[in-house]
């Protein structure tokens, strides 16, 4: 069998059905693995032992129908979200003997509860910040579609995963496009939920008004399953919504009649390939066709959110970083005499450059004397980009356009210049800063084989009409379908 | 706002509790101007009387009982550390 042919309802039901094992599952997954994940390297760690263990376990028990809504199904988890006595390294140095943590994220608590099985740690770039995984310090994930191309990043193991076959879903984060974007380069379905929907306790915290957990998955349905099984108020988390978490998967009724779509010029404007423009133009026709009715409207301050994501994010992720001072976990430097640096010499070992780089940044934009002039001026600037999405969705129920202005470029290719490789997020960045729910879904693929990405954003809390739109799209179009060709076995 | 200087850089970094060296504070001292320059196109925008966004719900003095509770042992807390000597976690000499 391969993990490609089911969805996680069609596998819920061949398990219930004693068609199947969770041990033939989680053994799929780790065989897959071990025949495409040197070429995609998508995992830092796996968790073999104990998915087997667990499968038996699984095996074992009986369970009434739909208890467990993901029994037994193989998963990934992003290498940010501290997993209890599983090693958790942020796809950085400094943590790379963080072998033992003391407790899982609120997330995982939540996955074990509804029974998956955990196959293993997923790759990133260094504590998030990258769009390409180039920045992990470990090794960088390969573009299933072609192994000479990114995953795209953060989130690229998360997303070169699911494309690869290794597992039905994985868990990635998102705090200017880092699930999105590696979800569009990688041909997979990514959400980032509202902020607040989905509990932070236990998410390694890059920035942490932006940063959000959401699923990746092959199809919408099985994201939506994902999310409602992660999503709710947490009391270790104080900025998780204490908000109602409906039954996304019951969005799901391909009725998209009447449905207001708004189409920001901003999206579609220079800097956008011709082939990506093409692709959303050919998705709006199918919502045309599918009664929906679609307008060019305007998000005027689209351009400043870049710079403005890079002082905040940069700001928060300054001061964030902070507690990885070699006295209580991670690397420790061998070549400091005292206290002071000590500090210093283990976060220079330990960090790389676009880390050292990005709080560098953040530490001035906060420091004394600019502090008014950088991050101040960029937190109005975010009020202005907010109010933006705000006006539009007085009138519209989704905004659709691309998730990147690119399909995913080579390998080396961006990263020696950081600003070129920083507008690659212009147009996920505003979503994060106004904090509202978006997906990314395949909508096609470019002349050279490698995916594009349909972005649809929805308003605060109404992640239900972001699945519905995307989930219509999904049934009507054959893109989500293909598959890499990668390792034979497709 | 002027372009970041060299200087600049070197006491950012002591801030941001960063060893970098010669080369690397030119090379911060580049890229780090040229982020600044760009992110200098904030000020076409006008956002007199304008309020920050720190957090996009409005959330208010989320408060809780403090009541102590289990949450991890000493030898818990202890097991991930470089170094340790007993119940504590051991750093080298903080004084001279």
């Amino acid at each position: 069998m391969s993990l490609f042919d089911y969805s996680i309802k069609e596998l819920e039901q061949k398990l219930h059905n004693k068609e199947i094992t969770v041990t033939d599952l989680v053994n799929t997954s780790y065989q897959r693995i071990e025949e495409v994940d040197d070429q995609v390297q998508a995992f830092l760690t796996l968790d073999k032992e104990k998915a087997i263990s667990t499968a038996k376990e699984l095996d074992g028990s009986t369970v009434a129908e739909n208890e467990h809504p993901l029994f037994g199904i193989p998963s990934g988890i992003k290498d940010n979200i501290v997993t209890k006595a599983l090693r958790t390294t942020c796809g950085s140095q400094f943590l790379r003997n963080f072998d033992d943590p003391l407790y899982n994220a609120t997330v995982v608590e939540k996955l074990n509860d509804a029974k998956a099985v955990t196959i293993g740690k997923l790759n990133m770039d260094e504590f998030a910040m990258g769009s390409s995984n180039e920045n992990s310090s470990f090794t960088p994930t390969r573009n299933p579609w072609n192994t000479e191309y990114v995953p795209g990043g953060s989130s690229g193991g998360s997303a070169a995963a699911v494309a690869a076959g290794e597992v039905l879903f994985s868990l990635g984060s998102d705090t200017g496009g880092s699930i999105r974007q590696p979800a569009a380069f990688c041909g997979v379905v990514g959400l980032k939920p509202t902020y607040g929907r989905v509990s932070r306790f236990g998410l390694v915290a890059f920035a942490s008004s932006l940063d959000q957990i959401g699923p990746i998955t092959r199809n919408v349905e099985d994201n939506a399953r994902v999310l409602e099984v992660i999503s709710g108020h947490d009391k270790m988390d104080s900025t998780s919504a204490n908000v109602d978490v409906p039954a996304y998967t019951e969005a799901l009724t391909g009725d998209v009649k009447g449905l207001k779509i708004a189409v920001p010029k901003e999206y579609l404007a220079e800097g956008v390939s011709p082939d990506v423009k093409k692709s959303v133009m050919d998705a709006l026709k199918v919502y045309e066709s599918l009664g929906a009715e679609w307008e060019e409207v305007s998000l005027p301050h689209s351009k400043y959110a870049v710079a403005t994501y890079y002082l905040l994010a940069s700001s928060e992720a300054s001061a964030n970083l902070a507690r990885f001072d070699g006295v209580r976990y991670g690397v420790r430097s061998e070549n400091a005499e005292n206290m002071l640096d000590m500090f210093k010499m283990s976060r220079s070992e330990g960090f790389g450059e676009e880390v050292k780089r990005r709080i560098m940044l953040g530490t001035y934009a906060l420091s004394s004397g600019y502090y008014d002039a950088f991050y101040k001026k960029a937190q109005k600037v975010r009020t202005l980009i907010k109010n933006d999405f705000d006006k539009i969705f007085e009138e519209y129920d989704v905004i659709i356009g691309p998730t990147t202005p690119t399909p995913a470029f080579k390998i080396g290719e961006k990263v020696e210049d950081p600003l070129t490789m920083y507008a690659n997020d212009i147009l996920t960045i505003p979503v994060n800063l106004a904090g509202v729910p978006a997906i990314s879904v395949p909508c096609g693929l470019s002349e050279n084989g490698l995916p594009f990405g349909l972005q649809i954003i929805g308003k605060y809390f109404d992640e239900r009409t972001v699945y519905r739109t995307a989930h219509a799209f999904e049934q009507a179009t054959d893109h989500h379908a293909k598959r890499p060709q990668l390792g034979g076995a497709n | 706002m002027a372009d970041i200087s060299k200087d600049q850089v070197k006491h950012v970094a002591n801030l941001a509790r960063l060893a970098i060296t010669d080369e690397e504070a030119e090379k911060f001292t580049n890229q780090l101007s040229s982020i600044i320059k760009y992110a200098e196109q904030l000020n076409e925008l006008d956002t007199d009387g304008v309020e920050p966004t720190t957090h996009v719900l409005d959330l208010k003095n989320v408060l809780r009982k403090d009541e102590p509770k289990e949450w991890i042992t000493q030898e818990d807390a202890l097991k991930n550390a470089p170094d340790k000597k007993g119940d504590y976690f051991r750093v080298p000499s903080i004084l001279e």
